[in-house]
């Protein structure tokens, strides 16, 4: 939850932070605004205009919330290392809460992709899950992140959780392609024709092509927005930790010292909380 | 010091600690053995198991691992070991490498006594034309075990408490050599009809996935543990 400084202390520290508004602002308003936008098109895309396909059936439309929502998960992790190393870098927070911010959107993307991609197989291949290997390799990305994600909660000072999560964010980059060599190498030994033929199927529909873009554009959006607002609800977070208790104490100080007895009634105990 | 030096130090002292103590022949390979029995009332068929016996062995010793790493690292942490080791100085390189060294002799241990057990219990043979393959796998997945074991054991080490995040960092992570290493055993076994040439190839994964974590965890093991 964000802080609410609403008592009306006019202590310097308490201030500093003009949060009562939120983590939103004018820009992830306006992102926000065409985020709702672009899933409105993608409803109508992948649910109206769009045509079901010949093989797949309407199971096809699931295709426009599968893929793009990997390709962006693909995108939080890479920003998620690119974080991780600038936070090495540069020694900024700032960079240790984007990665971390972006970790989180890119695991709940995987989640979406697997599920909807599970529906998907049901309908399509008759099984919920097939032993491939790029859902395994998927899979296996999920619990990474899962992973790096529970890094994140350990207890320590802010430093500390950014520096560890750091190196086990750039871990996983050396983690991942190993993952995938090995889980291909396992797959291509065992199995000689997989049933992720429709692959093969590039020839595609321009209608279907052009919500599988929109599907794109909505879920970079819905990331960004995202990204932003979670970076900013960290950043209070982190905050929080750092002052919530001396803003406590100094509003306690400025009461005792005011010694008003009407003014004794603001218990708002930021700190605590 | 040289880092070799300190790293040797370092592994002999976790070892004669493990002497010591006995803690892998008293818990840890009793658990793996229970494992390797328990496997059998779960898959219930001599001909499944006869089939999987090469990836059961590797299965128990990565849970055996995770007691062994667990312990490696709690006999730091006590009485504030690492924290010492770190106040005197000592490049954390070598602490990586010489825990990482007296974790994969542990880890050498376990996996003969399992496979001993397989031939005894799920009726493997070891032919004599597969023993090099064998012994070159062993000794490889080995090595990417014990770096990630130590790695991640090391980043757990810090908080009391904090062990359930090991396996969930490890299991992932190990997921190559548990494939790479129970194709190769099935290669040089000869289970289901495999052949020794076939288990090559896995070896090459298991020595690039060894040297990575090797690499990769030498230069993070100091910014992990330093607190």
């Amino acid at each position: 939850m964000t802080t609410t400084d609403s008592t009306p202390t006019s202590e310097r520290g308490a201030a500093e932070v003009s949060t009562a508004g939120g983590t939103g602002t004018r820009g992830t308003r306006i992102i926000g605004i065409a985020t709702i936008v672009a899933m409105g098109w993608l409803v109508a895309f992948g649910l109206g205009f769009s045509p079901e396909d010949r093989d797949q059936r309407e199971a096809v439309r699931l295709l426009y919330v599968h893929v793009p929502t990997i390709w962006i998960a693909y995108l939080a992790f890479t920003v998620t290392a690119i974080g991780s190393g600038m936070y090495l870098f540069r020694k900024s927070l700032g960079w240790d809460r984007l990665a971390g911010a972006s970790a989180e959107i890119g695991t709940v993307f995987v989640a979406v992709t697997l599920v909807v991609g599970a529906l998907w197989g049901r309908l399509t291949w008759g099984v919920f899950w097939q032993w491939d290997a790029r859902l395994t390799t998927t899979a296996l990305l999920f619990v990474t992140y899962v992973g790096y994600l529970a890094v994140r909660r350990l207890d320590g000072t802010h430093e500390q959780r950014a520096r560890r999560s750091a190196v086990i964010g750039l871990i996983a980059v050396l983690e991942i392609p190993l993952v995938h060599w090995s889980v291909r190498l396992w797959r291509s030994l065992h199995q000689e024709a997989t049933v992720l033929g429709t692959d093969a199927d590039v020839s595609m529909d321009g209608l279907m092509l052009f919500s599988l873009f929109v599907g794109v554009v909505a879920f970079s959006l819905l990331y960004v927005w995202l990204v932003m607002h979670r970076t900013r609800g960290m950043f209070m977070e982190d905050y929080l930790d750092d002052r919530g208790l001396d803003v406590a104490l100094a509003a306690r100080r400025a009461e005792a010292s005011a010694a008003v007895p009407a003014r004794s009634t603001g218990q708002s105990s930021e700190g605590t909380s | 010091m040289s880092v070799r030096h300190i790293a040797r130090l370092v592994a002999a002292k976790d070892l004669r600690i493990e002497w010591h103590s006995r803690v892998l022949t008293n818990q840890v390979l009793p658990f793996a053995a229970v494992t390797m029995v328990i496997f059998a009332f779960a898959l219930d068929a001599e001909v499944v198991l006869e089939r999987v016996a090469p990836g059961l062995i590797w299965l128990a010793t990565l849970f055996s691992m995770l007691v062994l790493v667990q312990r490696s690292f709690a006999v730091e942490v006590d009485d504030g070991a690492l924290d010492a080791l770190r106040v005197a100085g000592v490049d954390p390189r070598a602490i990586f490498l010489g825990k990482a060294v007296a974790l994969g002799v542990q880890l050498l241990v376990l996996e003969v006594v399992l496979l001993f057990a397989a031939v005894v219990l799920y009726r493997q043979t070891v032919p004599i034309g597969g023993l090099v393959l064998l012994v070159t796998t062993l000794i490889s997945a080995t090595c990417g075990l014990a770096a990630v074991g130590t790695l991640y054991g090391g980043l757990a080490a810090g908080f009391r408490g904090r062990e359930t995040l090991l396996p969930l960092l490890t299991l992932p992570a190990v997921a190559p050599v548990l494939i790479g290493a129970t194709r190769a055993v099935e290669a040089a076994l000869g289970t289901a009809g495999a052949v020794v040439s076939d288990g090559w190839p896995w070896v090459g994964l298991l020595i690039v996935f060894a040297v990575a974590f090797g690499v990769g965890g030498s230069l993070a093991f100091g910014p992990l543990i330093d607190e």
